[in-house]
């Protein structure tokens, strides 16, 4: 009568350390590129309303852990993916799960913005309009508007809504890529390295809008900077030659991580 | 002697490089980091130095000598030329060259002997006469050239500056033709805009200089302005070209989606080399095609469904030249298709958009300014084609939107205004020469529109 499944324990022990609940979760999740292993049995658990950082030398696999997430390694024809990765409980490379839906609750934002050549208003409801989230007009005005002013860039761009996305600044297309991603209403949204290509006044901006997009979403961001991850994110994945090396909250991994390649990157030894 | 003068130079200048590195070489004892130049350098710079005067001098003699030649046997026989006209002249002269050097001869004459024995002479003494500039040239600069080297000559600079002449005259030689072929299409033009008013020919509905005996200029007589009007053919023109366009747009922009996005490697390795073969088939194949198998085709069809379908179509002609066409627009479209950055459909993938959705909402209006350059550049190919129109449109000049008709083409009318062994002064003829003005105009009117799209569209994205 008493019998709990292991993800009840750990909702248990979650609540009662007051950890928020796991939103996603992925159990000896493996990449392989063709021939080449990319991702080695990765366990690593995403929890709901925290940002949580993925970090580690380039080609450490990090990015292809977060593409795992909303099945983008679908596209690269070479990719196969073996383990399981849970969203809600649900196996999300199960054949009854479409892909499309998924992508939908996990959104992304690319490394390089990626405003399509469209007005500003058009790259916002592209979402909602081709999952058919708006009843009508006005309805898809508000989804636009609360989007814009989510991702902090409404006052800028309320008055040019009908100019051409590309026309931004970097940082402002960044910041719309996000508010793209905000319209569909995801529970998740990846963020792959989103401020590499800004300057540190547009990085700013954006560090301040993750921080303010955690109270409705959980976030998973790859970064590269260690003081983004520790400006950030609640929780720290460190990744190394494709497998996890540690993961645990920020503050601890920052501060007194327990291995030693973790100490050495953070303090810039090596990576 | 003019190809042993040649084979001398290439001679002299194997020669001369070799001598000019082996001085270079010496005059430093081997060590080449003294030079300023490298030792081939210097024998390059020997080399150009001894050959390319000698060359120059030969090539202006061989264009000039066969005028001199021509003008001192006239002067010779100036009595007995004296009441000849000007064809006969020249007949007369290519009649003494082909005695002298031998070559067919319609009948010979004491008179052409005399000329062609001149014409020998005279010919000799011109060649010595080139010979010895040569080799004067030729010596000079090799032993100018020999005089200057030196460790700290800069040789280099002077063969390359040589190399940049020679790629600026490479160039200029294609940039003279076309202008020499615009200047021509247009002196032509305006003498037969003298026998026909311009506006008859541009908007004139009547359009018959083969059928008609008199009125052509090719017999004696006025010149009859109203059957030399291009409406029809124009008109012609544009229906073929339209149902070409209609066959070719859709099915090549749908292969070129096909091959740059859903596609796999291997197949595409494949497919797009074959849909490319297609464009290498010559246009006269496809104009049997089109006459032996196509058009019956259609005119069986319309029969069995009551239609009255001419042997040789427009449609038919239309449907082939749209075929022919396919690679050129599937081939461009998919450039511009797979320019349009991979994040761009990433984007489109991450917030849940289907393939198709992607394609037809992102990737496709982000790539039409292209698609739509490459699609003005098949009109443009499919207006200026002729064999499959001379092979399967036919030649009646039809004014008529029916592509059940037989339509004819500018290109057609030009090919049969030209066939033959007229004169080229009369108005039938100089009639070609407008209508390839037309066309033209036309082409390079859509080439440049399909150009500047292009740009604008590179604007957007480097």
């Amino acid at each position: 009568m008493n019998i709990m499944t292991e993800a009840d324990v750990e909702q248990k022990l979650a609540t009662r350390t007051n950890e928020p609940s796991i939103k996603m979760k992925g159990d000896k999740v493996s990449v392989y590129y063709g021939e080449k292993r990319a991702l080695f049995d990765v366990d690593l658990d995403v929890r709901q309303n925290q940002v949580t950082a993925l970090i580690g030398p380039s080609g450490c696999g990090k990015s292809t852990f977060l593409r795992c997430l909303n099945r983008m390694n679908d596209t690269i024809s070479i990719a196969r993916v073996t383990g399981k990765i849970t969203l809600d409980d649900e196996d999300i490379y199960d054949k009854n799960i479409d892909v499309v839906e998924l992508r939908a609750r996990v959104g992304m934002v690319f490394q390089k913005p990626n405003p399509f050549p469209k007005s500003i208003y058009e790259n916002v409801s592209y979402g909602p309009r081709i999952h058919g989230l708006a009843k009508g007009k006005a309805d898809l005005d508000r989804i636009v508007e609360s989007s814009l002013q989510k991702a902090a860039l409404w006052n800028e761009v309320k008055d040019r809504l009908h100019e051409p996305g590309t026309g931004l600044s970097g940082g402002q297309q960044q910041r719309l890529c996000i508010a793209r991603a905000i319209a569909v209403s995801p529970e998740v949204i990846l963020m792959d390295e989103p401020c590499s290509a800004l300057d540190p006044i547009a990085t700013a901006k954006v560090e301040e809008l993750i921080d303010e997009l955690r109270e409705n979403y959980t976030i998973v961001i790859v970064t590269h900077s260690m003081q983004q991850a520790a400006r950030v994110s609640q929780r720290t994945a460190m990744f190394h030659l494709g497998y996890l090396v540690e993961e645990g909250a920020t503050d601890k991994m920052f501060t007194n991580p327990d291995d030693k390649r973790t100490q050495d990157y953070i303090t810039g030894r090596f990576g | 002697m003019v190809t042993y003068l040649v084979f001398a130079l290439i001679a002299l200048f194997l020669a001369a490089y070799f001598a000019g590195r082996s001085r270079a070489l010496t005059s430093v004892d081997g060590e080449i980091s003294k030079l300023h130049s490298l030792p081939g350098q210097h024998g390059m710079f020997l080399a150009l130095v001894s050959v390319v005067p000698a060359l120059l001098a030969l090539i202006v003699w061989s264009l000039i000598t066969p005028g001199i030649e021509s003008n001192i046997i006239r002067s010779s026989f100036a009595n007995e030329l004296g009441g000849l006209g000007v064809p006969q002249v020249e007949a007369f002269i290519r009649d003494a060259r082909a005695i002298a050097f031998g070559g067919v001869v319609g009948f010979t004459d004491a008179t052409k002997e005399a000329a062609a024995a001149l014409y020998k002479t005279v010919h000799a003494r011109s060649v010595w006469i080139i010979v010895a500039i040569c080799a004067v040239l030729a010596i000079a600069g090799f032993f100018w050239g020999y005089g200057r080297i030196a460790p700290a000559y800069r040789a280099r600079h002077v063969v390359e500056r040589i190399v940049r002449v020679f790629l600026i005259a490479c160039s200029a030689v294609a940039i003279l033709t076309t202008i020499g072929i615009v200047l021509s299409l247009i002196f032509e033009s305006l003498r037969f805009f003298q026998q026909v008013p311009i506006h008859k020919f541009l908007f004139g509905t009547h359009w018959s200089p083969q059928s008609a005996f008199t009125g052509a200029g090719t017999q004696q007589g006025a010149v009859d302005p109203n059957i030399f009007g291009m409406v029809p053919l124009f008109v012609g023109t544009l229906l073929i070209t339209f149902i070409a366009m209609l066959v070719a747009a859709p099915t090549g922009l749908m292969a070129a989606i096909y091959l740059s996005d859903y596609a796999s490697k291997p197949v595409r390795a494949v497919a797009k080399p074959i849909l490319e073969i297609l464009a290498g088939i010559p246009t006269v194949v496809y104009g049997f095609f089109a006459a032996l198998t196509v058009a019956p085709f259609f005119r069986g069809l319309g029969e069995s469904i009551g239609l009255g379908v001419a042997s040789e179509s427009a449609l038919a002609a239309g449907v082939v030249m749209g075929i022919m066409i396919i690679p050129f627009v599937s081939s461009l479209s998919d450039d511009v298709i797979n320019a349009v950055p991979q994040s761009l459909r990433d984007g489109s993938a991450g917030l849940g958009a289907t393939k198709s959705e992607t394609i037809r909402k992102v990737v496709l209006p982000a790539a039409l300014p292209g698609i739509v350059s490459a699609m003005l550049l098949a009109v443009s190919r499919a207006i200026g084609e002729t064999m499959i129109v001379v092979m399967a449109a036919g030649l009646a000049a039809n004014l008529t939107a029916n592509p059940l008709e037989a339509v004819t083409t500018v290109t057609v009318q030009i090919v049969t205004l030209l066939v033959g062994d007229q004169e080229f002064d009369s108005a039938k003829t100089l009639a070609a020469f407008a209508l390839g003005l037309v066309l033209f105009c036309i082409t390079l009117a859509l080439n440049i529109v399909a150009l500047r799209v292009v740009q604008k569209y590179r604007e957007q994205y480097d």
